[in-house]
């Protein structure tokens, strides 16, 4: 009897020593007869929190500025100096953090987690541009974004892509802001931030793959400009929304639009000119509110689609939570024996949290997940629905006017009107 | 023609501004809903040293070259050993100064005598690169006073830390720039 005991008591002195031997110092603090005196941890404090105050009064003064360049002053080279500015300040000075474009989903988590509270500049920095954007339209893109600068200054060869394309590729950023959003609500990852092409520049330092990125995009860029702002950027939708209701924005013209077609082509690089379409025929009133009234009924059967979609891809994105991943690896380990050698493993293995725990926690996840992503189903499906219903719609114009969804206020344009060049030769 | 056009525009007119209303509640909204969430001080990222498991992976994750994250001593729990397990590799030959024989693959520790049996270690932060081998050694044959530490005057503190979604045993977090280090003065455990 005592025999078959004694491994189990040697091993429980093991495991109790063990325990000793990491709850004290294994070796005892030193006497020092010599007077030696402990030296200083060497512990600098980081960047002081004044500077994030600076940067809010800077975005205020850059926004400013830029509005009064685009709407009052008209002048495309101010602007074009305002993005070297914001380049220069944001982008290289400060290195990129924090951005506006990066904040929303700081919002996100704030939102909706009880342990965080959000850094005042982070709310500063989500709002301003938005708030502008509903004053003089999208002036952050124009000259005060750092990322919006970076391409700005190097699209020099603009190539107009198909509408098709454009119509498709305008979906990306939706679906990126919906999903970025989830992810930092369920305190998972900053997807925006991670996948920012050009922070690497500003800090001459990145993730090889991101400079790659950022290095294909630029190329691009000087083609399709603006790669980033059109096709990924998600904090451009809001910009987008906001703006289409703009009190004041940049027009093409100074004055009247003297519908001279000059700027149909090539003025724009962003597709963003809407034109004169007064002489064109008028479609049968009466079949065009039919349609119109299709895709409107068709909207709630996109929105619930939507919810659906996301409903049953829940358990799918949850895999980006770590816990969600942990538990899958160590499950694999309990079914097939195949052992789990993935760092995190290890360190679960060592912290002594049980299965129990970590399966609890992955269930818990999953469920938030379940829980939020229909939502962000129902924008998607509105959004989509609500694109094709102002499909259907055809507004009637008698001038040359900028779609103030995707006007990025560039001022691209002044220098093909006519009138423009007529008053300023004046 | 022309009563048409007005029409138009104050239909026009009516969408735009109902639309401006809309989204301005929202703005208005929001920072009334996170007024109590809001605070006027940042976050910094630090490590917490005690859940550390000295993977090594903050040498890798930091977007920045070398890491931000460097090892820092802390001397008041240091058993100023000879035979010091964070500063000669495991199996070394002797205990010298000599390269072979030392764990730090950069050099970045500095061993000084000081009394009869007594020698300091120090990290000379320029030269560390943050692989945290030393930290490693101390915490498995010594008192655990080499810990891992974010240096906040290097760190570019970035929204989203890459050394936090890589950490194994999720250490880094974020903390109240208040309190930018976690400092080590007790044992594990």
């Amino acid at each position: 009897m005592r025999k078959r005991l004694l491994p189990y008591i040697l091993l429980l002195i093991l495991v109790l020593w063990h325990v000793v031997l990491f709850a004290q110092e294994r070796f005892p603090r030193p006497e020092f007869e010599s007077g030696y005196v402990y030296p200083e941890q060497h512990l600098p404090e980081g960047r002081s929190q004044v500077w994030e105050y600076i940067d809010v009064a800077v975005l205020i003064i850059a926004l400013s500025v830029t509005s009064w360049l685009a709407i009052k002053k008209r002048s495309r080279q101010g602007i074009v100096w305002m993005s070297v500015f914001s380049l220069a300040y944001f982008g290289f000075f400060r290195e990129g953090c924090i951005c506006a474009v990066g904040s929303v989903q700081n919002v996100a988590l704030a939102l909706f987690n009880e342990g965080y509270t959000i850094p005042l500049t982070a709310l500063l920095f989500f709002i301003i541009p938005l708030v502008f954007a509903l004053l003089f339209g999208r002036v952050f893109c124009a000259g005060v974004c750092p990322l919006g600068a970076v391409q700005e200054l190097t699209g020099i060869k603009p190539v107009k892509l198909p509408h098709a394309v454009e119509a498709i590729m305008a979906a990306v950023p939706f679906i990126y802001l919906a999903i970025a959003v989830l992810f930092a609500a369920m305190e998972s990852q900053f997807i925006i931030c991670r996948y920012d092409p050009f922070v690497g520049f500003f800090r001459l330092d990145a993730p090889f793959t991101m400079i790659v990125f950022g290095i294909l995009l630029i190329i691009a860029g000087i083609f399709i400009n603006r790669p980033y702002c059109r096709y990924f950027c998600p904090y451009g939708v809001l910009l987008n929304i906001f703006s289409r209701f703009s009190g004041k924005h940049l027009t093409i013209t100074p004055a009247e639009c003297i519908n001279c077609r000059l700027c149909e082509n090539d003025a724009c690089p962003y597709d963003a000119i809407l034109p004169s379409n007064h002489d064109q025929v008028k479609e049968n009133p009466a079949e065009s509110r039919k349609i119109f009234l299709r895709y409107v009924l068709m909207l709630p059967v996109f929105t619930l689609a939507g919810a659906l979609l996301l409903y049953n891809t829940a358990p799918f994105l949850a895999g980006i939570h770590r816990d969600v991943k942990l538990a899958k690896e160590i499950r694999v380990e309990k079914e097939t024996g195949v052992e789990a050698l993935s760092l995190a493993a290890k360190a679960f293995k060592e912290s002594g949290q049980t299965e129990d725990e970590l399966f609890a926690s992955e269930k818990a996840v999953i469920a938030r997940f379940r829980k939020a992503s229909p939502w962000i189903g129902i924008f998607l499906g509105l959004s989509l629905g609500a694109a094709l219903v102002s499909m259907t719609t055809k507004r009637r114009r008698t001038e040359y006017l900028p779609h103030k969804g995707k006007c990025y206020s560039c001022g691209r344009c002044f220098r093909y009107c006519p009138v423009e060049v007529k008053s300023q030769v004046k | 023609m022309k009563d048409a056009g007005n029409k138009y525009e104050s239909r026009r007119e009516f969408v735009r501004k109902a639309g401006m209303a809309l989204a301005i509640a929202p703005l208005i909204a929001l920072p009334l809903v996170l007024a109590k969430k809001t605070t006027g001080k940042g976050y910094v990222w630090q490590i917490d040293p005690y859940k550390c498991t000295t993977c090594g992976n903050c040498k890798t994750s930091c977007v920045l070259t070398p890491s931000a994250s460097k090892c820092v001593h802390a001397h008041v729990l240091c058993g100023y050993c000879d035979l010091c397990g964070g500063y000669l590799k495991e199996g070394a030959k002797s205990i010298s100064t000599g390269a072979e024989v030392q764990m730090c693959p950069t050099n970045a520790i500095e061993r000084k005598f000081v009394e009869e049996p007594f020698f300091e270690y120090m990290i000379n932060e320029n030269l560390c690169d943050g692989c945290a081998k030393c930290v490693k050694g101390c915490k498995d044959f010594g008192n655990g006073s080499l810990y891992m530490q974010i240096k906040q005057d290097l760190c570019v503190n970035c929204n989203d830390c890459a050394i936090a979604r890589n950490c194994p045993s999720n250490a880094v977090s974020r903390v109240p720039s208040d309190y930018q280090y976690v400092i080590k003065d007790r044992a594990q455990g």
